[in-house]
C-alpha cells in the first residue's frame, strides 16, 4: 500500500543523505521524494511516497524519527493530507494534434507554458492520480519529455503541523 | 583566551573527562599531535593500527561505561576506524570518533589522503558531524558526547578538517546541550510499567530475557533485585552475560543458537517473555515462526526501533530500562500478598526448568590426553581473579567462554556480538586494562582471531599493560569448520590454518612472555605462570581440533530442535 510520509528535518549538512540512506540501508522503497526549507528558519520539508505492509511502516516512521535531524514524522495515510504535484510536459503538437492538446490542457487546467511550432510545453498541478490521468491522455500525441516534482503534501484543517 | 581548533578539541575532551584516547597520527591531525605532546590530562595510547586503536576505545567504553574516544588521520586512517566502528554501532557502545579530514577548500577535489568518512560511516553511526568553522567546534564535540551516550548509545564521528585544525577562536564549553530534534524517552509510561506487573502476576510461565541494554544501562541490580523478589527465572543473551549472577539458582544461562537446552526449552514453553533490552536477534529466536508460540511478549527498550521490529509485542515499554525495572520493583513491593502468591504458584514451572537442567545441562567429554577447550574456560574462570575483564574475539572460543565462564558482573566480558568481528578481543582487552591498570584483564582468543589484531603486542608491551592473551589453537577457523562438519559434508575448504604459528616465539620478538601448555596437565600450570607475571602474556593451549560449540540450533531451525550432540 503506498503511504505518503511528511518529515520536518533541520536543515543540516547531510540530511538528505541521511533520509536516503536509511530508505536503500533497510530495503524500504521510495516512490517519490520532494524536499525544500519551510517557512521557520533552519527547517526543512521532505515528503516521501513509499510503499509496505503496516509493519514495515511502523519501522519507516520508528528510523526516521530516530535520526538525530529528524524533528517530526506526521503520515498521511488515512487521507489526512491534501495532496499536489506538478509536472512540466513536452509533448509533439503538430497540424492537427494541436487543438487536441489545447483540449486536454483546458479540461485538467493545465497551463501552456512554452509554445513552438512543433510543440507545447505544459504545466500540469494536481494530485498524482491526475497528473496520471493526464499524461495518459498525452502520451498518444507524442510525449517528449517529462519532469515531475513528486508529491508534496499538507495536512487539513486549520491546524498546522505543530498543532 | 584565543587558541587553534586543534587545542579546542583537546580542552573539549578534557571537559568531557576523557582520560585516555587511542589514536594514531597523520597529516590532517598533526596539528592535534601537537597540541598533544604539552597537554598532559589527557593519556595518549598509540596502537598499531587504527582498527585496534578504535577497538580499544570501544573496550575502555564497554568496561567503564564513559564514552571511549579515538582518533585518526583522514584517508585511510579514518577507514581503517570503520570496522570498529560498525562493532560498535551494533553493539550499542558510545564513542566519539574523531577522524583529521583534508582543509575545507579541498574537500571533494579528491585531495591526498582525502575519502568522505562521514559518507562512508553514515550506515555504522549513531550520527556524525562535520566541523566547518572554529566556532562550532566545542557545541560540536558537546553534542556528539551527549549523542553517544545518552538514549540507546552509539558511535559518533567528528570529522575535523586541517584548516579548522588550524584557525584561531576563543574557547568556551557549553554548559547544556539542547537539540530539538533528539530528545530520548527515559522514564518507561507508568500505565504501561503498571499493566507489565499485572501482566507478570498473571502469568505462571514467566521468563526474563535479557540482553545487553541492561548492562549499558547500568540495570543489573534492579533486575537481579526484581527477579529474585518474584523468582523469575532469567535468560540472557551473549551481550546480557553479566547482569544476572550466572552462578544463581534462578540463572538460566544464555539463549539462541548456542544457547542452554533449559533457556531455549523454558522460550519455547513460557507463556510470557520480559523482554527487557534486548532485541529479539535472528541468533536467539531461530526461526520466527515457531518462536515462543505460546507466550505473551512484553518488550522494555530505550530505542522504539527495536520494538516490533522482528517479533510482535504485546505490551511495549519505551523507557529506560533502569528506570522501567526501578518503577517495577516499587509496584511488586506494594502489592506484597499478591506477590507471594505469585511466588508460590511458580513452583511447577521451576520443576519444569529444573527437569530440563538436568537432562542436557552445557557440559563436555573432558580427556586425559587432549585438552578441552571448555576445560581451560573452566580452569581460567576457577583461577582468575573474581572482577576479571575478559574479552574475546569472535567464534567457537567465544561460545565457549559464554557457555562456561558463568559471567556475575556486569561489564566483564567485552564480546563483539552483533557484528562478530574477528580481532575484537586483544584491542578491547588493551582498552580495558588501559582504563583498569589494577585489575586481571584477561582475552580469550581463537588462533585465527588473534591474528587479526595480533600486532598490538606491541602496544601492550609499550604501554604496560598487562593483558593476559589466551590463545585456545586448534588451527582451524573453528566455528566455519564445525559448519563445514555438520552442513556442508566435512568439506572443510579453506579453514585449516596450515601454517602452524609458534605464539611462545612471537610473544617473544614482542617482549613479552609466553606459555604453552599441549596435554591437560598444563593447563593449570600454564595458567598460574600466566597470572604470576606481571607483563602481557601470551597463554596458547593446542585444543581439541575439531571439538565442536554444542548444543547448536542449525540457522532457520526452532529453538527447541537443537543438536545436542553429534
Amino acid at each position: 500500500m503506498q503511504h505518503t510520509i511528511s518529515v520536518l528535518v533541520e536543515n543540516e549538512f547531510g540530511v538528505l543523505s541521511r533520509v536516503a540512506s536509511l530508505f536503500s540501508g533497510r530495503g524500504f522503497n521510495i516512490d517519490s521524494l520532494s524536499v525544500a526549507p519551510t517557512n521557520e528558519e533552519g527547517l526543512s520539508r521532505m515528503t516521501i511516497v513509499t510503499r509496505g505492509d503496516d509493519k514495515i511502516l511502523e519501522q519507516i516512521n520508528k528510523q526516521l524519527n530516530k535520526l538525530i535531524d529528524v524533528l517530526k514524522v506526521i503520515d498521511f495515510t488515512d487521507g489526512s493530507g491534501i495532496e499536489r504535484e506538478m509536472a512540466l510536459i513536452k509533448v509533439t503538437a503538430e497540424d492537427e494534434s494541436r487543438a487536441e492538446v489545447l483540449r486536454i490542457v483546458d479540461i485538467f487546467r493545465a497551463k501552456i507554458i512554452d509554445v513552438t511550432p512543433k510543440s507545447y510545453t505544459i504545466e500540469a498541478t494536481g494530485n498524482p492520480v491526475k497528473i496520471d490521468a493526464i499524461l495518459d491522455l498525452l502520451r498518444p500525441l507524442g510525449l517528449k519529455e517529462l519532469v515531475r516534482t513528486g508529491s508534496v503534501t499538507i495536512g487539513r484543517g486549520a491546524k498546522g503541523w505543530k498543532g | 583566551m584565543k587558541m587553534n581548533g586543534a587545542r579546542i578539541m583537546l580542552e573539549c575532551l578534557k571537559k568531557e573527562g576523557v582520560d585516555t584516547v587511542f589514536g594514531y597520527p597523520g597529516g590532517t591531525v598533526i596539528n592535534i599531535y601537537d597540541e598533544l605532546f604539552s597537554f598532559k590530562e589527557i593519556r595518549h595510547i598509540l596502537p598499531r593500527h587504527e582498527q585496534a586503536g578504535t577497538h580499544a576505545a570501544d573496550g575502555y567504553a564497554r568496561a567503564t561505561g564513559k564514552v571511549g574516544v579515538a582518533i585518526a588521520t583522514s584517508g585511510p586512517g579514518a577507514t581503517n576506524t570503520v570496522t570498529a566502528i560498525a562493532t560498535a554501532y551494533m553493539d550499542s557502545i558510545p564513542m566519539v570518533i574523531v577522524t583529521g579530514q583534508v582543509p575545507t577548500a579541498l574537500i571533494g577535489n579528491d585531495a591526498f589522503q582525502e575519502v568522505d568518512i562521514i559518507g562512508i560511516t553514515r550506515p555504522c553511526t549513531k550520527h556524525s558531524f562535520l566541523i566547518r568553522d572554529v566556532k562550532d567546534i566545542a557545541t560540536i564535540m558537546k553534542k556528539a558526547f551527549y549523542i553517544a551516550r545518552t538514549g540507546r548509545p552509539g558511535p559518533v564521528l567528528v570529522d575535523f578538517p586541517k584548516d579548522i585544525q588550524v584557525a584561531m577562536g576563543e574557547f568556551s564549553y557549553p554548559d547544556s546541550v539542547e537539540i530539538r530534534s533528539y530528545k530520548p524517552t527515559v522514564e518507561g509510561h507508568p500505565r504501561q510499567v503498571e499493566k507489565a506487573c499485572k501482566m507478570i502476576m498473571d502469568s505462571r510461565k514467566p521468563v526474563l530475557y535479557v540482553g545487553g541494554g541492561v548492562v549499558l544501562g547500568d540495570a543489573a541490580e534492579q533486575l537481579t533485585t526484581l527477579a529474585r523478589k518474584l523468582g523469575v527465572p532469567v535468560t540472557t543473551t551473549l551481550m546480557g552475560l553479566g547482569s544476572f549472577p550466572g552462578d544463581d539458582q534462578l540463572s538460566l544461562g544464555m539463549l539462541g543458537m548456542h544457547g542452554a537446552y533449559c533457556a531455549n526449552m523454558a522460550m519455547t514453553h513460557s507463556d510470557l517473555i520480559i523482554a527487557v533490552g534486548s532485541r529479539f536477534d535472528d541468533r536467539v529466536t531461530g526461526k520466527l515462526a515457531t518462536f515462543a508460540p505460546h507466550a505473551k511478549i512484553i518488550h522494555i527498550d530505550v530505542d522504539p526501533t527495536s520494538i516490533k521490529k522482528n517479533v510482535r509485542v504485546d505490551l511495549p515499554i519505551v523507557g529506560d530500562v533502569k528506570d522501567v525495572l526501578a518503577q517495577m520493583i516499587k509496584l511488586t513491593d506494594k502489592t506484597k500478598d499478591k506477590t507471594a502468591e505469585f511466588v508460590t504458584a511458580l513452583e511447577p514451572w521451576h520443576q519444569e526448568i529444573s527437569a530440563w537442567k538436568d537432562k542436557h545441562p552445557i557440559s563436555y567429554k573432558n580427556s586425559s590426553t587432549t585438552i578441552k577447550p571448555q576445560f581451560v574456560i573452566q580452569k581460567l574462570r576457577e583461577l582468575s581473579d573474581p572482577d576479571a575483564i575478559i574479552s574475546t574475539d569472535v567464534g567457537q572460543h567465544q561460545m565457549w567462554t559464554a557457555q562456561f565462564f558463568k559471567f556475575n558482573s556486569p561489564r566483564t566480558l567485552l564480546t563483539s556480538g552483533g557484528l562478530g568481528t574477528m580481532g575484537y578481543g586483544l584491542p578491547a582487552a588493551m582498552g580495558a586494562q588501559a582504563a583498569y591498570p589494577g585489575r586481571q584483564v584477561i582475552t580469550i582468543c581463537g588462533d585465527g582471531g588473534v591474528q587479526m589484531n595480533i600486532q598490538e603486542m606491541a602496544t601492550l608491551v609499550q604501554n604496560r599493560l598487562p593483558v593476559k592473551i589466551v590463545i585456545l589453537n586448534n588451527n582451524f577457523l573453528g566455528m566455519v569448520r564445525q559448519w563445514q562438519e555438520l552442513f556442508f559434508d566435512k568439506r572443510y575448504s579453506q579453514t585449516c590454518m596450515e601454517l602452524p604459528i609458534d605464539f611462545i616465539k612471537l610473544a617473544d620478538a614482542y617482549g613479552a612472555k609466553g606459555f604453552l601448555a599441549s596435554k591437560p596437565d598444563d593447563v593449570e600450570k600454564v595458567i598460574k605462570a600466566g597470572f604470576a607475571e606481571d607483563g602481557p602474556v601470551i597463554m596458547e593451549f593446542k585444543i581439541a581440533r575439531e571439538e565442536k560449540v554444542l548444543p547448536m540450533v542449525p540457522a532457520g531451525a526452532s529453538l527447541n530442535e537443537m543438536v545436542l550432540n553429534a
